[in-house]
């Protein structure tokens, strides 16, 4: 279990090197995506002008309050709460994410399926898990919304934080095949028959 | 007393927003309990952030989470409550209004959305929504309104099995053994399993619902129901889903049962989450004044 210190963008090398359960904070960029951000770019064609290669993207939609730009607040948004949301509704884009954008590193939470796991294998990335529900204190990990594309999906726009010591995040799907959500669903699972055993139910 | 719709419409507003800062003491309690009681350090990990989460919410007076949920408003109409012609209507366009009010005011991310077109009005409000429910009781003097911003991670975890009568009990338990197996990490446990038992799809469903939301500590009044919540509530623990679903001991606060006569021929079981964001809050209006609690 190694801690990381990374700044985005990332190398292919650098995404390669994280191992399920290795740990890692962010600093400088995160990017902030959702299901209508991702069904308008892979369903309907639809750009963005981010360059998103070797970088992080975050599954959320934050609450913002409208403000007079200012240097601050270059988009006229300031953060309230931001917090991430059920990756596994968002699995069939992670490669795209990946091959068409050359996104190295997806944070969510409730983690992604086998397709995603594959697409970490063959194209070098990584899931980070962070703790869901828990906005408030993630909210304190973020300066800045420094620039949104794709506003009129808002609030599932694409959304560019500027970020400080973002983490500590958990390596829970690496590009060595390893995935800590199939391990413990893995070992759950095998628990079944005997947790029903002692709930006195009869396999018929 | 009357209903008046501008004390509603306030208290619609104010609800919305308490619910989703400040944690009911109930919850924070059930952390304490799974917390000391856990075995896996990666899941004790887990927990300490969500319990420092807590406090920086109330510290900074920010949300909890930053999904502000379906809103749902139960309110129950207690003794020496004039409800007269036109008072329904008011009511819900008050609760309606202070809901709009919330979502613009503090600013709230409007969660809500037109299920075929998408559409955000940005208002948290929609055909339907805010969800209202309207009961009667006597127990209670005045209106009590309980404000309940329901988590979608939780809530896309939902199902409904029509089991048969030569089933018995024991598909009740099986299926929900099976929906914590198969929900994972994706419902933000621990979370509170709340299962409906009997009545029609729908009442079984909404029983559900009721169960989830349902404040820790509680009991299901029927006594078989309630045997059936302690049984459960210790099994789905020896699973090991653990917190977010990263493995432990603590994946339930507590399995919450609701039942319901049903059919002689239906056996319908329901399984509705509620994460651990188990938000909730509640205001009862007399004529002496608003009391806001949980
Ligand atoms: S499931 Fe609950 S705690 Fe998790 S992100 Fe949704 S509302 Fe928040």
């Amino acid at each position: 279990m190694t801690h990381h210190h990374l700044t985005t963008p990332i190398t292919e090398a650098q995404a390669r090197a994280l191992r399920v359960d290795d740990t890692v904070t962010l600093q400088r960029t995160l990017y902030g995506i959702r299901d209508a951000t991702q069904i308008a770019m892979f369903d309907r064609g639809r750009n963005t002008r981010f360059d998103l290669a070797g970088h992080a993207v975050i599954h959320t939609a934050p609450n913002v309050k409208k403000v007079a730009p200012s240097p601050q607040h270059p988009t006229g948004y300031a953060p309230v709460c931001i917090g991430t949301t059920t990756s596994a509704r968002m699995e069939r884009f992670t490669r795209p994410l990946m091959q068409h954008y050359g996104v190295r590193l997806v944070i969510g939470k409730g983690g992604l399926g086998a397709a995603s796991l594959a697409a970490f294998g063959e194209l070098g990335g990584a899931y980070l898990a962070i703790i869901g529900g828990t906005a408030a204190l993630e909210t304190t990990w973020i300066e800045a919304i420094e620039d949104v594309d794709l506003d009129d999906l808002n609030p599932e726009s694409l959304w560019r934080f500027r970020i400080r010591d973002f983490g500590p995040l958990r390596v829970a799907m690496d590009s060595h095949g390893g995935s800590l959500y199939d391990a413990v669903d893995l070992k759950a699972r095998d628990k079944r028959a005997a947790v029903l055993a002692t709930l006195g139910v009869k396999s018929r | 007393m009357r209903i008046d719709p501008k004390t509603i419409e306030n208290v619609s507003k104010e609800l919305y927003i308490r619910a989703l800062k400040i944690l009911p003491p109930d919850v924070k309690r059930g952390f304490d309990t799974l917390a000391a009681k856990e075995t896996s350090s990666t899941a004790q990990n887990v927990l300490g952030t969500m319990i420092k989460n807590i406090s920086i919410a109330e510290a900074t007076e920010n949300l909890l989470c930053q999904d502000t949920g379906i809103p749902i408003y139960n309110v129950t109409i207690g003794r020496g409550v004039q409800f007269g012609e036109g008072d329904g209507t008011a009511l819900k366009a008050a609760l309606r209004k202070g809901c709009e009010r919330a979502t613009r005011e503090h600013p709230l991310r409007s969660s809500i959305v037109h299920p075929l077109t998408r559409k955000n009005e940005h208002t948290s409000c929609g055909i339907g929504v805010p969800v209202i429910y309207i009961d009667h009781a006597d127990a209670a003097e005045g209106v009590t309104v309980e404000m309940i911003p329901k988590g979608s991670g939780s809530e896309n975890n939902s199902w409904l099995k029509m089991a048969l009568p030569a089933e018995g009990v024991d598909a009740i338990k099986t299926f929900v053994v099976d929906c914590v197996l198969d929900a994972g990490g994706k419902t933000c446990p621990p979370t509170i399993i709340g299962v409906g038992i009997g009545g029609t799809a729908d009442l079984c469903v909404h029983l559900a619902k009721i169960a989830a939301t349902r404040a820790l500590g509680t009991q299901c009044a029927d006594p078989e129901g309630a045997k059936l919540e302690t049984e459960l509530s210790e099994a789905v623990n020896m699973l090991g889903v653990g917190p977010q679903g990263l493995g432990g001991d603590s994946t339930a606060f507590a399995v919450h049962v609701e039942l319901a006569a049903t059919h002689i021929t239906m056996n319908p079981v329901a399984v509705n989450m509620q994460c651990h964001s188990a938000r909730r809050a509640s205001a009862t209006i007399t004529d002496a004044g608003v009391t806001y609690g949980f």
